[in-house]
């Protein structure tokens, strides 16, 4: 199949693709589980970790997959930075783009700007989470993660419960895992579901969500929610949406338990249950390490160097 | 100097007066039927009209001329074939004072383009809360009151606004979006953006701000009637098919409101946002296909009576922030005549003369103005374009400072290859020789 | 593609990996420490069997690992985007060992070059030799194998062709013409 161009997003793509990142994912697995978890396969390639958000477990993610693929890692984050003097966003990517570089992974409050820094620079561009809008690389590992334990995602029900109106990992998840053939669901309160999220049907009902369900992932709630007026009070949450060990039971016995984390003990999940044998939550992290390999590899090995 | 312009096609918004041969004397129609002059003009049988006039202009001045300022933005009105425009008060400081009218005639009477009319601020600051002098802003020129660029909240403030305008002999616009639906949505409500992942400004904002403003306009209507006066709303860029419809009710109840469609609200939809560019952030935003189509409609009927171009400059850098605080708007004075006569009069079969009427005789009704016909002693304002000549749209070529376009590398005939103001030549194409 | 010619037979095949046994044995001056590195496909039944042979002629059996090169070829933007990567596995320490790295087939060097880049990534060998049954020449780096099964001068245009019956049920060397 040809080279990936960005990860934006997973307009227009196939089934095919989705399969062929997740099978390299497979292969980079490998590489970590050698006694030397480092190949020279992106030397020579340099790679700007642009950060216009902070968050630390997704850099680190990407910087360890540059350098365990023996590419150069450089780091621009807003804080304190030019921007903050008052550059436009747009210079200073162009500015990163005058030191040669060949990858750009973008993370920013704001929806689109991905999209349009991938117009504007000649490397690639990966997308790190834009506003609430999409995080591409999560889905991908949620889904590698997944199918750790289902094998296939064909026929599956995949329950996404939370805050899904705000979260970009419930947008990516729920264009992705159809194209593997699952069956997404997201349930909420209603103030905090969308009006129509493309690829999963909505609910309130979180045991309609959970009944059966083949795999159970659940959002982050954060406490500005309340602020904004979206939901009365986080007692309401709980006694409605926490997953609990009891609602769990609902899913199918042995049904995986995926959190994009930072995780709110007892807020959007029984503390227990974050530790229990169900929770996938460090599997994730590694899927996530060899997902972020695959993605730089499939981008930056098909392009001329 | 006179001037002759011969071998013209002479159309206004009444329809084709057939071939003739103006003749234009101490800057007015003296002659349809030729004449001798100082100056002669072959117009090599294209189309001659009156110049338009656009009545929703931001122009930036004072206090942002680094988007516009009035020598280019009239200069880039009169090549878009625009005779007369009306400035917008939104700027910095808000033009509320009659001194600051003044001030923006004065400058540009010195200058070479369209003519310039002001429009003031209804309240203060345009803050909603204090009305502001109409009768001395009407004396030192004003021909319009608004606080466009921010929405009138207060319902009371608006119809006092309304009987005080009225009685001073002004319309008042308004920019018709209700704030709280609105929220901080960049394009238009629907699936198209909960696929896209942007947040949407619904249809219903606009349509229920609209609903408010008619029955404030009926309530006003009622208070000023004793006095023997009739105010006047004139309501910008309506963008929904639903708003359309409530005005043309409104219209045909005999309120008297008027409805104004933009250029870029009449040629583009919301599937333009698929690339994630700002260029396309306007508010309100652009809709879906089934909105262009009625909007086109209710433009051939008539009940949206104006098209103005709500021509929002701002510089390339800013429309390339991010998709939150790039500023909203979208400039379109040098364009808007050749893309609305090529989308609509040439691809769709739009009469000629409807276009006309709604880019010179509608706005000038609801600004109160004289009438644009051509005939023996109006002002010579005049166009002359061609629906053969060609281009397509570069703005790295525009006089305006806002040197880009959503419709830039797009083919429009119908360019406009001279302007006239009261007889003087403010814009000439090299094609006409 | 066309078939040339069979240029080994199974016994014959045994007959070279035996003397390459001895070969390694004699270079070595023993099996102490030796360690064999099979690079994936056909080095590792190879290393196996030579490990075996050791294991005969001097009562000790060199541990043998296995070793992908696909993430160090310098060649990977020319190969496709999906790479094709295996097991590495060397449950002991290379350092201080002399180390055979085996492989089937020894035409450029840039595989040898590779596995070499790979295995002192991983510690500091004393020694490494390489061993190949199969050297077609053509060389375009300076790598030589210090033990080879069979000469084989052969054109660019042509094919070798190792089946092995653990990774292809028979047994043979074939020459083809593409």
């Amino acid at each position: 199949m040809g080279a990936l161009a960005h990860l934006l997003d997973f307009a227009g793509w196939e089934r095919a693709q989705v399969e062929s990142l997740l099978e390299t994912a497979r292969m980079m697995e490998e590489v970590l589980e050698r006694p030397m978890k480092k190949v020279p396969a992106l030397k020579g390639f340099t790679l700007a970790t642009v950060f216009f958000e902070p968050s630390t477990r997704t850099k680190i993610s990407f910087e360890l997959a540059a350098r365990r693929m023996s590419a150069d890692v450089v780091g621009f984050s807003a804080a304190g930075s030019s921007l903050a003097k008052g550059e436009s966003f747009k210079d200073t990517l162009l500015t990163l783009q005058a030191m040669a570089l060949d990858a750009y992974v973008i993370r920013s409050p704001v929806a689109g700007m991905a999209h349009q820094a991938a117009r504007w620079l000649k490397g690639a561009v990966v997308n790190a989470g834009d506003g609430r809008r999409a995080h591409p690389t999560q889905a991908l590992l949620d889904a590698y993660t997944l199918l750790d334990d289902l094998k296939t995602l064909e026929g599956k029900k995949v329950a996404i419960v939370g805050d899904v109106a705000n979260s970009r990992v419930a947008r990516s998840n729920a264009e992705l895992l159809p194209l593997l053939g699952a069956e997404v669901w997201a349930a909420g309160p209603a103030g905090l579901l969308p009006e129509r999220l493309p690829g999963a049907r909505l609910t309130t009902d979180l045991d309609e969500a959970l009944a059966d369900a083949d795999a159970v992932m659940v959002l982050r709630l954060q406490r500005e929610r309340m602020d904004e007026g979206a939901l009365p009070s986080l007692r309401e949450y709980v006694a409605g949406y926490q997953v609990t060990a009891a609602r769990l039971a609902r899913a199918r016995p042995g049904a995986p338990l995926l959190h994009p984390g930072p995780m709110n003990r007892d807020v959007e999940l029984e503390g227990v249950l974050a530790d229990g044998p169900a929770s996938r939550v460090e599997r994730q992290v590694r899927a996530g390490e060899a997902v972020r390999m695959a993605v730089l590899y499939h981008l930056l090995v098909g392009r001329a160097a | 100097m006179s001037l002759l312009i011969k071998n013209a096609r002479l159309v206004d918004g009444s329809g084709e007066l057939g071939r003739g041969d103006v003749l234009v004397e101490e800057g007015r129609i003296a002659s349809l039927e030729g004449g001798d002059a100082e100056r002669v003009l072959d117009a090599g049988g294209r189309w001659l009209a009156p110049a338009l006039t656009d009545p929703h202009v931001h122009l930036r001045t004072p206090g942002q001329e680094v988007k516009e300022d009035l020598a280019s933005g009239l200069a880039a009105a009169a090549r878009g074939g625009y005779g007369t425009i009306v400035a917008m008060p939104n700027t910095e400081p808000v033009i509320e004072e009659p001194e600051q009218v003044r001030a923006l005639r004065e400058e540009a009477a010195g200058l070479a383009g369209a003519r310039l009319l002001v429009a003031a601020a209804l309240t203060r600051g345009q803050e909603g809360r204090r009305l502001t002098a109409a009768a001395l802003l009407r004396r030192a020129g004003a021909v319009l009151l608004t606080d466009d660029g921010r929405t009138n909240e207060d319902a009371g403030v608006l119809a006092r606004g309304l009987v005080y305008a009225a009685a001073a002999g002004l319309a008042v616009a308004v920019h018709a979006e209700d704030a709280g639906l609105r929220g901080s949505g960049v394009m238009n409500d629907g699936p198209l953006a909960a696929e896209l992942g942007l947040a949407g400004n619904p249809p219903e904002a606009e349509a229920a701000r609209i609903a408010r403003d008619l029955e404030v306009l009926r309530y006003a209507a009622r208070k000023s009637a004793a006095l023997g006066h009739s105010p006047r709303l004139y309501v910008q860029h309506v963008s929904t098919a639903r708003g359309a419809r409530l005005i043309a009710a409104a219209r045909a109840e005999g309120l008297p409101v008027t409805g104004e469609a933009t250029p870029h609200h009449l040629t583009l939809t919301e599937e333009a946002w698929r690339g994630f560019d700002p260029r396309f952030k306007v508010a309100p935003p652009l809709r879906s296909a089934g909105d262009v189509e009625a909007l086109i409609g209710s433009l051939e009927r008539g009940d949206l009576s104006a098209v103005g171009s709500d021509h929002a400059p701002h510089t390339a850098a800013e429309k390339e922030r991010d998709l939150e605080s790039a500023p909203f708007g979208i400039p379109s004075l040098e364009v808007a005549f050749p893309l609305l006569y090529t989308e609509l009069v040439e691809k769709r079969g739009l009469p000629l003369r409807v276009l006309l009427e709604r880019m010179t005789g509608g706005p000038r009704a609801a600004l109160g103005l004289e009438p644009a016909r051509l005939a023996v002693g109006e002002p010579a304002d005049l166009m002359i374009f061609d629906p053969g000549e060609r281009r397509t749209v570069d703005p790295a070529r525009f006089v305006s400072k806002a040197r880009y376009s959503p419709w830039a590398g797009r083919e429009l005939a119908g360019w406009p290859l001279l302007t006239l103001v009261g007889g003087r030549e403010v814009w000439r194409d090299p094609a006409l020789a | 593609m066309r078939f040339k010619a069979r240029v080994l037979e199974a016994e014959e095949i045994e007959r070279a990996l035996r003397r390459i046994a001895h070969e390694i044995v004699e270079k070595n001056k023993g099996a102490e420490e030796l360690a064999l590195v099979g690079i994936h496909t056909r080095g590792i039944p190879l290393a196996e069997r030579l490990a075996g042979l050791i294991e005969r002629f001097e009562g000790v059996r060199p541990p043998v690992g296995v070793l992908d090169i696909t993430l160090y070829r310098d060649d990977l933007s020319e190969i496709g985007v999906q790479p094709r990567v295996r097991e590495t596995r060397i449950p002991w320490d290379v350092t201080g060992r002399p180390v055979v790295l085996v492989d089937d087939v020894l035409y450029t060097g840039r595989t040898a070059r590779a596995a070499l880049d790979a295995l002192v990534d991983l510690g500091r060998p004393r020694r490494v030799y390489l061993a190949v049954l199969v050297d077609r020449g053509h060389r375009e780096l300076p790598i030589r194998a210090d033990f080879v099964g069979k000469n084989l001068p052969t054109s660019k245009s042509e094919v070798v062709k190792v089946k092995l019956r653990e990774t292809d049920g028979e047994e043979g060397v074939e020459l083809w013409e593409r």
